[in-house]
């Protein structure tokens, strides 16, 4: 990190900041320079840390108050819901919290696609979001299985049984997993415990997420490489904390909208059903996240192939940054990646909307084709893109986006306060 | 580009339609009603809650179970609102076993108003040998558990009629539009005047439907006007705080030059 050297002014700030340099580290993260031009699509990390908080916070309190054990799960959570002061309030935000992490995440992430934050020198910064959002997955699913509804013991049937798919070994890991020959009170307990962890895991994550990206600072619209601090650049505080909190409030109306006036659209009304072994619902269906990577399971005929496939699909994002050849990073400067990054943006809705069909019929050969357009999206598309694309001019600077590469700069900034005092 | 979202729009747009023509077949359109708890600032209809509570205890506790519910819940705020006497006398009109006493014996008392709702039936296996191997649903949190939440409820009540030609029904399976695979184990339960309603309104089977209903909907989400209530203000003081933080954030911004 290239920061001047900070000195506190107390005697005893320096005495205590020689011993453990947290207010150097204060320092750092108020003068961070930051590109100035980035856009609301970059309010996201904070949003998500937000999100975090706020799951971790409910989440917490939550467990004061539920019990696992599968006789009881369902009645805690009803007792949470009518008998615990403000506890449908605390519910609801958690469970309405998971769908407004994962819509932030998902936000966050087609970002970084769209403007090549991905890219050389910040891969590490990429696969540790992946790996957070592997963890997220896997929090969002074992949190759901606690209600002990009919969908909580459905989808968690479901998904363990995919472990039965790997050879030789598939039948005793799933017995494994559950703690027995099906799920039951074992499997609810571990899930609790995992569900638990894991958060604090992703905290961990994600502190190294943002140390990661605080080496090379941030991409931004342009995707060139900026000096910092510079002209080009602004102090994270306050210019981006209060960009920031303007996006997390326009956030949170949404979030408070869903919470307060629709609480369960999200949800699935089986799940008010609490679980029976003996009967199975008509449709299994998982929560809307992780609609299209359901699709491209069941889109394969071959159970393993299937688990295998979806596996991939999440995998396949972590060699990103080295099937993607192109050297420019913002899609702005590429009209061919563009066009294809929207039909990749199309393309996953597509399969989230299949995912939530029946796998039959129509439905089944739209789920085929489209995860098929998936993988060829990563694995042919990006690669032939950046050999073949011919990507318009990048700019200098970020102070001269759209006249960059113009051999008399001075000449076009007089000409531009020309245009300016005639306006 | 432009050929490319065309193609995009069409594609979602069919999807969307060969959805809709699909579920069209599966089942009417739930009957319509105005419910005064939806909405921004919607409120339970009081007297509706307590007459949907005389429903369900002369009419549905026979065979459904209402088990998260508790006889002081009948009087609290955002409820049916009875007084506190009223829930105690209706508590005490139930009994419930209790015990083991001091001798070590079981005893039945009159219910109190922390006493969970009584069950019509002692456990499941004893609910489905009364119904003919169909397990009336415990109501708590029904409207929620189903989809279409209260209108499918409402539409399925009223919902009853002859098989139409070439639907083949068992005995005990009646013929129900709304129900799914439009067969239901429940013989239509309301009929006009089959109970006096203690308020003098006339108990036609619509009004039945929708007080019970509203019960309904209060049991399964009892806090629901606080909520409507809370949401008002933390979405008000959201807004208010937006607009102050975007002033401030054009104030902040206007040193950066040039604009980018």
């Amino acid at each position: 990190m290239s920061d001047h050297e900070y000195t506190p002014s107390s005697k005893f700030g320096k005495w205590f900041n020689d011993r453990l340099p947290l207010l150097t580290l204060a320092n750092h993260l108020t003068d961070y320079p930051t590109p100035k031009n980035l856009n609301y699509w970059w309010t996201f990390g904070g949003i998500l840390t937000f999100c975090l908080i706020t799951q971790i916070v409910t989440g917490l309190v939550l467990a004061m108050h539920y019990i696992a054990h599968a006789d009881m799960a369902f009645s805690s959570v009803e007792h949470i819901m009518r008998d615990v002061n403000y506890g449908w309030l605390l519910r609801y935000v958690h469970a309405n919290g998971a769908s407004m992490f994962f819509l932030a995440v998902y936000i966050h992430i087609f970002r970084s696609l769209f403007y090549g934050s991905y890219k050389s020198p910040r891969e590490i910064i990429w696969i540790l979001g992946i790996i957070i959002y592997l963890l997220m997955m896997a929090a969002a699913f074992m949190g759901y299985v606690l209600p002990w509804g009919q969908m909580s013991f459905w989808g968690a049937t479901v998904i363990t049984n995919l472990f039965s798919a790997i050879p030789l070994a598939g039948e005793s890991i799933t017995t494994w997993l559950w703690g027995g020959y099906s799920v039951d009170n074992p499997t609810l307990t571990r899930f609790f415990t995992l569900h638990y962890l894991i958060p604090f895991l992703i905290l961990g994550l994600v502190v190294l997420h943002i140390w990661a990206l605080h080496v090379p600072g941030n991409n931004n619209p342009v995707g060139i490489d900026i000096k910092k601090p510079s002209k080009d650049t602004v102090p994270f505080h306050p210019y981006i904390v209060i960009k920031d909190a303007f996006a997390l409030l326009m956030f949170c109306i949404v979030f408070a909208l869903f919470v307060f006036y629709q609480p369960n659209i999200l949800g699935h009304a089986d799940n008010y059903i609490e679980a029976d072994p003996l009967v199975t619902p008509a449709h299994i269906v998982p929560e809307w996240y992780l609609l299209p990577f359901y699709a491209i399971l069941r889109s394969v005929p071959d159970k393993l192939m299937g688990v295998v496939a979806m596996l991939s699909a999440i995998l396949i994002l972590a060699a990103l940054p080295w099937l993607d050849t192109s050297k420019v990073r913002s899609a702005v400067f590429r009209p061919l990646f563009r066009q294809f990054y929207w039909i990749l943006v199309a393309d996953v809705l597509i399969l989230g909307y299949v995912g939530a069909m029946p796998a039959e019929g129509l439905y089944l050969l739209i789920a085929r084709v489209a995860t098929a357009y998936y993988f060829a999206h990563f694995l042919i598309i990006l690669p032939v893109l950046g050999w073949k694309e011919k990507t318009t001019p990048l700019p200098l600077s970020i102070t001269e986006p759209v006249l960059g590469g113009s051999p008399n700069l001075a000449a076009v900034r007089s000409d531009e306060k020309i245009e300016k005092t005639i306006k | 580009m432009r050929k490319l979202k065309n193609i995009f729009f069409v594609l979602i747009f069919s999807v969307i339609v060969l959805n809709s023509t699909n579920s069209a077949e599966k089942s009417p359109p739930f009957l319509e009603t105005k419910w005064t708890f939806k909405g921004l600032f919607g409120k339970f209809d009081r007297a509706s809650l307590q007459r949907g509570y005389q429903v369900y205890t002369e009419v549905c506790a026979s065979c459904h179970s209402m088990k998260y519910l508790t006889y002081r819940n009948l009087a609290e705020k955002g409820g049916p609102e009875f007084s506190e006497a009223e829930a105690k006398a209706i508590a005490a009109s139930f009994e419930v076993k209790d015990g083991p006493d001091s001798t070590g014996e079981m005893f039945v008392r009159p219910a109190k108003l922390s006493d969970k709702f009584v069950m019509p039936y002692a456990n499941e296996q004893e609910a489905k040998a009364a119904n003919g191997g169909a397990y009336p649903p415990d109501m708590s949190v029904l409207v929620k558990a189903r989809k279409g939440g209260a209108d499918y409820i409402y539409s399925l009540l009223l919902g009853y009629s002859e098989p139409p030609e070439g639907v083949e029904l068992d005995d005990g399976v009646y013929y129900n539009k709304y129900m799914y695979g439009n067969k239901i184990k429940m013989p239509a339960p309301l009929s006009d005047d089959l109970i006096e309603y203690t308020d003098g309104t006339k108990a036609t089977a619509e009004q039945m439907s929708k007080d019970i209903t509203n019960f309904l909907m209060w049991s399964a989400e009892p806090h629901l006007e606080q909520r409507h209530k809370t949401g008002f203000r933390v979405i008000a003081y959201l807004i208010i705080l937006t607009v102050l933080v975007y002033f401030t954030m054009k104030k902040i911004w206007s040193r950066v030059e040039p604009k980018v």
